[in-house]
């Protein structure tokens, strides 16, 4: 079907995405440095000093200024890109719900990372969950290769018509921002016939002139709100369809969610990114030491895939989510555990949830520690409360 | 980009008829921000895009559903207009570059921002967008405090007005420090064009408007209008422009330009009035002493000072 194997070559996730963002001919980049997001831009500035992508680069002062002008330049017609991480993405919070409610359809990837004080400039994905409620259609890379081709599938999403929000694509800082895997990348001609440039509909235009940002009184602005509400759930079709899509033309396709030796197992640990491709090479060993786990991974987290969730896990037992986000005082810590939590009762699903935090501030979890998880999963003991693994009382 | 149509006013008659920004909004009856959008759009033209800060401008000008802007406006932020003109440029160029907007046409982008939005929370990204030149008139309408939030102190706020976050007291006399030199600030930069502008003069703020459009080719332009607000500072709605005069007879606003490097007053005041005139028709100075004005006297001696000194001569005269 494909016309010829295309040869991998060695990446990290953030070169990946680079090279995404040039394959998409992106018109505006706005961005400034954080660990562990700059190799992203670094690499983009040297595709254009090299010419080999066509492109203005905003030199912007500040992540604030970064996505205000990428929001900007989104609305003026043109595909706009920025990349953040940890306090950078903190920084910008204010504007994540102006792109979203500004209808702006621009990318954004973030390079997880935990958030001060104290400074940790290691992993951990309070940063990208603190903003789950920011509007934005977010999706999980667990793999270069998965990043790379999200990216693309993001800009066909962001710019469709009937979606018109941003998007942020999330992966692991370091973990998988740095570490080097075989990428296959794309002709840039197919990259961009499978996502050619939509028009935005409303954009800033002197032969159509629009006021966009007004104030917007009691009697109007929830219904601004709701149509976001709408926007966002209706996009789920969009977002299933381009990934198919993405597989007929590329010969890779991810799903909304995934569910990896699943099928016959009784438990399953919910787990997304690094976590999730790391429990991809561990899970055969953990079956061998008699324990019957599978992989839950998060991929397409806003809008939440809830029917394919129900589906994978309606004739499960027991239900491990690991959050590597904290959410302080909450019913479960873990912001991702609380809402699967709202979700079976919604769904009256009858799953022993386990919630544990685990990996803050890149706090190692190695194949010892997924293989205790497993046992928590696989003994399906009940647990009230969040478990901390691995923090030192 | 010789494209550039640029306007040039020589009487009041060759102000284009054109409304651009049309009335109804919902400003105060008497302020002066209103005069200064009109005569701004009517020097920009049509093919222009408005990036509005937040503040009484974008509040006032835009109810939903309702607006009075008939070119493309932008209200994202309050502390980021600088950084969202900055991206609608790079777009334009990015675009017209790639075919994708036609080469031709020739879009300015105009910033539209208050003091607050400007000299403090947004000084970082006008910083920004100052020093990588990008191709934006910025546009100051200077009414020396949030307003919109309700007459709070900002960088803008000159010595010794009374507003909500410095009330005049038996310890607090009203606002204590020096009004922040913004446009020093924005030619440490070295644009092509700083001005300072006043509605009390509007042929020389329309030529500071239309020059500042001519230097986008080379670099971004900053201009200072005095805004002078009846809510804030307390005055007679009929009397916006009679104060705004006399913020410049006094001494208190002078009006110039800094073109290329090259200063000069437009405006020269040989016989510079007294500064007590113009505080005495303002509430917000009301409850100065004769000391209190004097010291206010000699802080704007200084500035005069400061400007005969950058002009090279005399242009600004003592006080008859
Ligand atoms: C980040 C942020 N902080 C505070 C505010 C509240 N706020 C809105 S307008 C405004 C004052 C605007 O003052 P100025 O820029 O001088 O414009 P004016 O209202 O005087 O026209 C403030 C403080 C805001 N909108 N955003
Ligand atoms: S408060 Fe002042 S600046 Fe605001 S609309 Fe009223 S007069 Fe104008
Ligand atoms: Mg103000």
């Amino acid at each position: 079907m494909l016309e010829e194997a295309k040869r991998a070559i060695p990446l990290s996730t953030n070169h990946a995405i680079a090279y995404a963002v040039k394959d998409l001919d992106v018109d505006v980049i706005s961005a400034y440095p954080i660990t562990p997001q700059t190799t992203v831009v670094e690499k983009i500035s040297e595709f254009i000093a090299k010419g080999e992508l066509d492109a203005e680069y905003i030199h912007v002062e500040s992540e604030h200024s970064a996505l205000s002008a990428a929001i900007s330049a989104s609305l003026t017609g043109a595909r706009a890109f920025t990349a953040t991480a940890s306090q950078g993405f903190a920084l910008m919070h204010e504007m994540l719900h102006i792109a979203s409610g500004l209808r702006a359809p621009l990318v954004m990837s973030v390079a997880m990372r935990s958030l001060s004080a104290p400074i940790s400039i290691w992993n951990d994905q309070s940063d990208l969950f603190n903003a789950r409620d920011a509007g934005w259609i977010i999706i999980f890379a667990h793999t270069a290769q998965e990043a790379y081709d999200t990216i693309i599938q993001s800009y066909k999403i962001a710019e469709d018509h009937n979606v018109l929000l941003p998007v942020m694509v999330g992966y692991d800082g370091y973990v998988m921002s740095h570490t080097i895997e075989p990428v296959i990348i794309e002709d840039k001609e197919k990259v961009m016939k499978f996502a050619p440039k939509v028009q935005y509909p409303f954009k800033l235009d002197p032969d159509k002139p629009v006021s966009i940002g007004s104030i917007t009184p009691p009697e109007y602005y929830y219904e601004f709100k709701y149509q976001q509400v709408q926007a966002i759930n209706g996009s789920l079709p969009t977002i299933e369809k381009v990934d198919e899509d993405f597989g007929k033309t590329f010969g890779r396709n991810y799903g909304l969610m995934e569910c990896y030796m699943c099928e016959d197992a009784d438990s399953l640990i919910m787990a997304n990114a690094s976590y999730a491709s790391t429990l991809k090479a561990f899970l055969p060993e953990i079956r061998k030491q008699g324990l019957n786990v599978g992989l839950l991974r998060l991929r397409v987290y806003r809008p939440f895939p809830l029917q394919k969730f129900v589906e994978y896990t309606s004739d499960k037992k027991n239900l491990l989510v690991i959050d590597r986000a904290i959410s302080y005082g909450a019913p479960y810590q873990g912001p991702l555990a609380n809402e699967i939590s709202g979700a079976m009762v919604k769904e009256g699903l009858k799953l022993n949830l386990i919630s544990v935090v685990a990996g803050i501030g890149q706090r190692t979890v190695e194949f010892e520690d997924f293989l205790a998880l497993a046992r928590l999963a696989h003994e399906g003991r009940r647990h009230e409360e969040t478990i901390f693994y691995g923090v030192r009382e | 980009m010789s494209q550039n149509k640029v306007l040039r006013i020589k009487s009041l008659y060759d102000i284009p008829r054109e409304e651009l920004f049309i009335s109804g909004h919902g400003l105060c009856p008497g302020c002066t921000a209103g005069t200064i959008m009109r005569m701004l759009t009517k020097v920009t033209g049509k093919d222009t895009i408005i990036v509005n800060a937040t503040g009484c401008v974008e509040v006032s000008t835009t109810r939903y559903p309702y607006s009075n802007w008939l070119v493309p406006w932008l209200h994202s932020a309050f502390e980021n207009s600088g950084a969202s003109a900055s991206g609608i440029a790079a777009a334009i160029k990015a675009m017209k570059r790639k075919g994708l907007m036609d080469k031709n046409k020739d879009v300015k982008v105009v910033v539209v921002a208050g003091d607050g939005g400007t000299v403090d929370i947004g000084l970082q990204s006008l910083s920004g967008m100052l020093e990588r030149r990008d191709p934006v008139m910025y546009v100051l309408y200077d009414n020396e405090a949030y307003m919109n939030t309700g007459i709070q102190r900002s960088g803008s706020t000159p010595h010794g007005a009374w507003t909500t976050t410095t009330p005049a007291g038996k310890v607090w006399r009203g606002e204590w420090r020096d009004k922040k030199d913004i446009a020093g600030i924005a030619a440490a930069h070295h644009i092509p064009y700083v001005a300072t502008a006043n509605p009390a003069y509007p042929m020389d703020m329309i030529n500071k408007f239309a020059r500042g459009l001519e230097v986008l080719n080379e670099g971004p332009s900053f201009i200072q209008v005095l805004m002078a607000c009846t809510t804030g500072w307390r005055f007679d709605p009929a009397l916006g422009i009679t104060i705004s005069r006399l913020a410049t007879e006094t001494g208190i606003f002078p009006i110039y330009e800094i073109d290329h490097g090259n200063f000069r007053v437009t405006f020269p005041v040989m016989k510079r009035k007294p500064v007590k005139e113009y505080l005495k028709l303002q509430g917000r100075f009301a409850h100065l002493t004769d000391e209190e004005i004097n010291e206010i006297q000699k802080l704007v001696d200084q500035k005069v000072e400061m400007i005969n000194k950058m002009a090279g001569k005399t242009v600004i005269g003592p006080v008859a």
